[in-house]
């Protein structure tokens, strides 16, 4: 399988930023130029460490928000207040610098086209970032497996990607929103927070052996797969990325 | 449930710089419970080193501490680890 | 090779004085969190601490018993192997001396155990004479469960993951023992100040 790179010691590599996007007011994604990048595949992440001049070390983890395009790497990034490593990332970075970076990495939490559907995706906040690599990644190969999406943000600002989801929406692709703390006038889609009937009302029912991915923030992602196996799906169908505590 | 427990995907970067391919896909059974699953669900927590747990019995199965030179793993938690080569 | 990150700095203070700082250590505002399982939540009516192993008969204090031991506010700074420190922390607990105060015993190791199954040890001379407590209160507010809490140990001259959080007892021996963590890489003594965090150090 080309540009998979599952084998082989990691190493890291300079990547420099060639691009900036703001997405939200907290969200930024930020594009990478990685010369040796040997591709990847939809879902994987990458480890970046940054260095302050005492030798002081900070790493994260970052799912790479883009589908596979030869050496250029999509990072999808939402700035916490009290973080260390995202206000650099989204404030000060520039184009032209360099970061250290290695990847990619994963082999669990991944989609690829061709995988049996259908498929169900289920996002809390920045847990968009790898769902929506698999989204791209999905449109990139024309593939029409019965896919949906049920993303929950605060509101709609808050929702990233917004304009591209509804613009690739369609062609078997469902997106279905859930803003939980304020909705813009006229609102009609659900406004509360993921619950197990919401997920029976969006998600394809057991007999149909739907795949899940669910990502976000640890509470959100346990409450999920938790709803969806009472609901009566395969616990093993489902699998998830958790992104640690809330981090607002 | 704990707010800062994380998947075993978590750690995928940590594994494969030892083991020198993907592990999150590798099968491991418990040496506690005997329940066979993915690395990459099981639970992994951050302290000094990271912690590998079973995902049904919380049993350890592994403990991972490395400095810029040297890695110590402990994987008596882990009866069995299939990997596909 | 690393690359240094222009403009990085990361979250650590600035003007602190460095005789306060043990080699390696950067110091934080914040309190980080670190855990090796998932947080135990002991009910307060089940709880108990043991002082257990090589003395002539254990002692038992339940939680009310160990409230009402004399207890002391103790302000110390901490430092965690994993590089943060972090300074004048304020703790209410009762000194292991009190606990183990007419107890006879030719132990020279002690292992502290916890809810959990973490366990982590120290020549028994290191959690006396004043230098250990099992503590209960943080920052003047009931120590929260991340933080360890119901109670927890704290023996501030050696490495943070030498005073285990939800402590549950000290087993007193003759024979070291090494813990969850000195089993697998980390310095069976961990003292901050001569930079003793991994095996063989």
């Amino acid at each position: 399988m080309a540009g998979t790179a599952l084998r082989g010691r990691l190493s890291w590599q300079l990547a420099e930023l060639v691009e900036a996007v703001a997405e939200t007011p907290r969200v930024k994604t930020i594009i990478f130029n990685v010369p040796s990048w040997p591709g990847h595949r939809a879902g994987q992440h990458v480890d970046v460490r940054l260095t302050a001049e005492d030798g002081y070390q900070a790493e994260r983890s970052y799912s790479i928000a883009s589908a596979t395009d030869g050496t250029r790497v999509a990072l999808t990034v939402q700035r916490l207040d009290d973080g260390e490593v995202s206000p650099y990332l989204t404030d000060e970075l520039q184009p032209g610098d360099k970061i250290e970076l290695r990847g990619p990495i994963g082999g669990y939490f991944v989609w690829e086209p061709s995988e049996d559907g259908p498929l169900m995706l289920v996002a809390g906040g920045s847990g968009i970032v790898p769902l929506m690599a698999m989204i791209r990644t999905r449109a990139a190969a024309d593939d029409d497996t019965e896919t949906r999406l049920l993303y929950s943000s605060r509101s709609q600002d808050d929702v990233i990607y917004r304009h591209e989801l509804k613009r690739l929406s369609g062609n078997g692709l469902t997106v279905v929103h859930a803003l939980t703390a304020s909705q813009p006038p006229g609102w009609t889609g659900y406004a509360r927070r993921v619950d197990a009937e919401m997920l029976a009302e969006v998600a394809p029912p057991p007999a149909e052996r739907p795949r899940f991915y669910a990502c976000g923030p640890t509470p959100f992602v346990e409450a999920v797969a938790e709803s969806l196996v009472q609901l009566g799906h395969d616990p093993l169908a489902i699998k998830t990325e958790r992104f640690g505590p809330t981090g607002h | 449930m704990d707010e800062l427990m994380l998947d075993g995907n978590a750690i995928a970067g940590l594994l494969q710089e030892l083991f020198a391919v993907e592990m999150t896909t590798a099968i491991g059974t418990c040496g506690g419970c005997g329940a066979a699953g993915p690395v990459g669900a099981a639970h992994v927590y951050r302290g000094p080193g990271v912690v590998l747990r079973c995902p049904h019995c919380d049993n350890v199965l592994a403990k991972i501490v490395k400095n810029d030179s040297r890695l110590w793993i402990d994987l008596k938690g882990i009866r069995t680890l299939e990997v596909a080569i | 090779m690393t690359v240094v990150s222009r403009g990085f700095r990361g979250r650590r203070a600035a003007d602190v004085d460095p005789a306060r700082v043990p080699p390696g250590q950067y110091v934080t505002r914040d309190f980080p969190v670190l855990s090796a399982g998932p947080t135990p939540h002991a009910s307060l009516d089940a709880w108990d601490f043991s002082i257990v192993g090589e003395l002539d008969e254990p002692r038992v204090w339940t939680w009310e018993e160990f409230r009402a031991l004399p207890s002391e506010e103790i302000t110390r700074d901490i430092h965690c192997v994993t590089k943060w420190s972090k300074l004048d922390t304020v703790w209410r607990g009762v000194s292991v001396d009190t606990l183990l105060e007419g107890i006879e015993t030719s132990a020279q190791y002690v292992t502290q155990y916890s809810d959990g199954g973490y366990t982590t040890n120290l020549p028994l001379d290191d959690v006396t004479g004043g230098k250990a407590w099992v503590v209960f209160a943080y920052d003047g507010q009931p120590l929260k469960p991340e933080h360890g809490g119901p109670a927890r140990m704290l023996v501030p001259h050696h490495y943070f993951w030498k005073s285990a959080k939800w402590v549950r007892g000290l087993r007193l021996q003759s024979t070291d023992e090494p813990g969850f963590w000195e089993t697998n890489g980390y310095h069976n003594y961990g003292d901050p100040w001569q930079e003793q965090r991994y095996a063989g150090d």
